[in-house]
């Protein structure tokens, strides 16, 4: 049983084509080592028995086609799940049954995967550490007390710990590929538009994206595959032509260009992440591919760009939380009391602070000197990588400026906590693509990612640099199982 | 520029989030260490620059307006806060 949840996707999927595992004893499998690990605080809401019954329906007529034929999969809570609980990680919508689909979830289903259950976040995606979530923090499989990273804490956590082979996340500022970073697993940001946000509890507009989060780049690049689609249910989804990430995969990244952008050498950062991204510089060269030095000269202005373009969206996007329809409900004096207490008491503090945030950079006097002026310098941004991508192909840096830290260190200075975005943001700003991978561990055997930037729409290239410098890494986690006694 | 105890209470009332004073105190100073860190973005010159607003460089797609749902009525108000099976219910508004 072990053998089966060490296995990666593309593993997985040959042993159950080959009939040599069936889906119901994948699924089994998954759910025990699942069952084992409760003190991970992964799961917000399991759907064990349903997911073993999809696993016999499975089995007893077996669709091979399928690109995920039998798979069982946990999804991160903020993708809405027809008829199964979804919170977002809030209280104020902690007894919420969705009626509809997200048609990135729907995707997974299509193509034979199956619903193993949802998994922890930080509230509304507002977090860099899983500690938010009103359903307490994820404890990271690396160390005891480490937080797994934010906001698809229990997604990557879940999947380092293998109680899910594949996972899905959403990243609005790196909350994919700051955990992927964290805990030693492959995290894709894709570019804005290539992934419906329709059924994804929204945060940020013009920012979330949903993406993969896998154990090596191959599985990743198949889940991308199945889960990126044109849909006219998202006003902002984009008709072109996706490729199957897949099968056109390759390690050979001969004559390929790689950009250094040297503002990303910040101040403070740990000799461990200078080294490695001088290490991943060298790997570029071995794989036959050559690297080069830019500027991106706006990088410093991305943080604070980002904490007005974020939490004016985010102000804007939850106020329909008011207790009227659905969700969690305080009564009151008078309508207007009620919806006050209802705020009040279903939001946490940080998702309150980022609405204060927001309805005063949206506030009347204050629109233009705050969320114009955010606008503007977010123009400034994408034209650095316009300017870049005219002379690269991708562009390489260190996914976080640290390795994890512990639960509690941050909590009490909201600032520190957005630094660790630093190296994700920018790329949510431009709409661009880009991937985590794990690139080695520093002194503490945690793990540490690079990140690969690539051009809109160029998956294919950004996930073959991946593949190639993956092969040269060769990276092993070090996880000890610490939660099973 | 800093934010008083006042501006707090006001924005916390645009929000429609109730706040009591130890809270609202609180939140001015999380939120002055975030203006403060904000405020760099005045170094910028950006007089002539264009805002960006969409990074999504399409135009919006018209679409047929026809009802596509199955009957979901019962299952949509299984999910309201009261106990009303027919209606959602809020505190009286009128006089």
């Amino acid at each position: 049983m072990n053998d089966i949840i060490s296995q990666n996707l593309t593993v997985l999927i040959k042993n159950i084509k080959d009939k040599k595992i069936s889906s119901e004893e994948v699924t089994k499998s998954f759910i025990k080592k699942a069952e084992k690990a409760k003190t991970l605080n992964c799961y917000i809401t399991e759907d064990f028995d349903s997911a073993i019954q999809k696993a016999k329906k499975f089995d007893s007529k077996p669709n091979f086609k399928c690109k995920l034929p039998g798979i069982p999969i946990a999804v991160k809570d903020l993708f809405c799940t027809n008829g199964v609980k979804t919170t977002a990680g809030s209280k104020i919508l902690n007894n919420f049954i969705p009626t509809y689909e997200s048609t990135v979830t729907q995707n997974l289903w299509n193509e034979g995967g199956i619903l193993l259950g949802k998994l922890n976040c930080d509230e509304f995606a507002m977090g860099s550490s899983n500690e938010t979530s009103f359903f307490g923090n994820v404890q990271s499989p690396i160390d005891k007390n480490l937080v797994p990273g934010g906001s698809s804490g229990g997604s990557a956590s879940a999947l380092a710990s293998n109680l899910t082979p594949i996972t899905i996340g959403t990243d609005t500022g790196g909350s994919i590929r700051q955990p992927a970073s964290f805990t030693g697993t492959v995290g894709l940001k894709p570019t804005y538009g290539s992934c419906s946000r329709y059924g994804i509890v929204a945060f940020a507009s013009s920012l979330d994206q949903a993406g993969p989060m896998a154990k090596n780049v191959k599985d990743c690049a198949l889940l991308h595959e199945v889960i990126s689609s044109y849909d006219s249910k998202d006003s902002t989804s984009i008709d072109f032509k996706r490729n199957n990430y897949s099968e056109l995969l390759t390690t050979n990244i001969k004559g390929k260009k790689i950009g250094i952008p040297k503002e990303y050498r910040v101040d403070g950062m740990p000799i461990e992440i200078e080294d490695l991204w001088t290490k991943g510089i060298e790997y570029i060269k071995e794989c036959g591919a050559t690297t080069m030095d830019i500027s991106l000269p706006h990088t410093s202005y991305a943080l604070p760009t980002y904490y007005i373009v974020a939490p004016a969206e985010a102000s804007s996007n939850l106020a329909r939380y008011d207790g009227v329809k659905y969700g969690f409900r305080s009564e009151g004096e008078n309508l207007i009391d009620m919806y006050e207490r209802t705020r009040s008491e279903g939001f946490g503090n940080e998702v309150k602070r980022r609405i204060m945030i927001g309805t005063y950079v949206l506030s009347s006097g204050y629109y233009d000197a705050y969320y114009l002026k955010a606008q503007k310098v977010r123009k400034l941004i994408k034209s650095d990588f316009d300017e870049a991508y005219k002379k690269v192909d991708a562009i390489l840096t260190p996914s976080t400026p640290s390795s994890a830290f512990k639960i509690g260190e941050k909590t009490n200075d909201p600032v520190s906590m957005y630094l660790n975005d630093i190296f994700t943001v920018p790329v949510n700003l431009a709409g661009l693509p880009g991937i985590s991978i794990p690139a080695g561990l520093d002194k503490k055997g945690y793990p540490l990612g690079l990140q690969i930037i690539g051009k809109a729409f160029d998956e294919q290239n950004l996930l073959n640099i991946a593949h190639a410098m993956e092969e040269k890494i060769n990276f092993k986690n070090n996880i000890k199982e610490w939660w099973i006694k | 520029m800093a934010i008083d105890l006042k501006t707090v209470k006001h924005i916390s009332k645009l929000a429609r989030i109730s706040l009591d004073d130890e809270k609202a105190k609180k939140l001015a100073g999380d939120l002055n260490s975030i203006f403060e860190f904000i405020e760099k973005l005045n170094k910028l010159n950006t007089d002539k620059i264009e805002p960006l607003t969409s990074i999504a460089e399409t135009t919006l797609k018209l679409r047929s307006d026809e009802v596509k749902s199955k009957n979901i009525r019962d299952q949509i108000l299984k999910n309201s806060p009261n106990e009303n099976k027919d209606f959602f219910v809020v505190p009286k508004v009128v006089e």
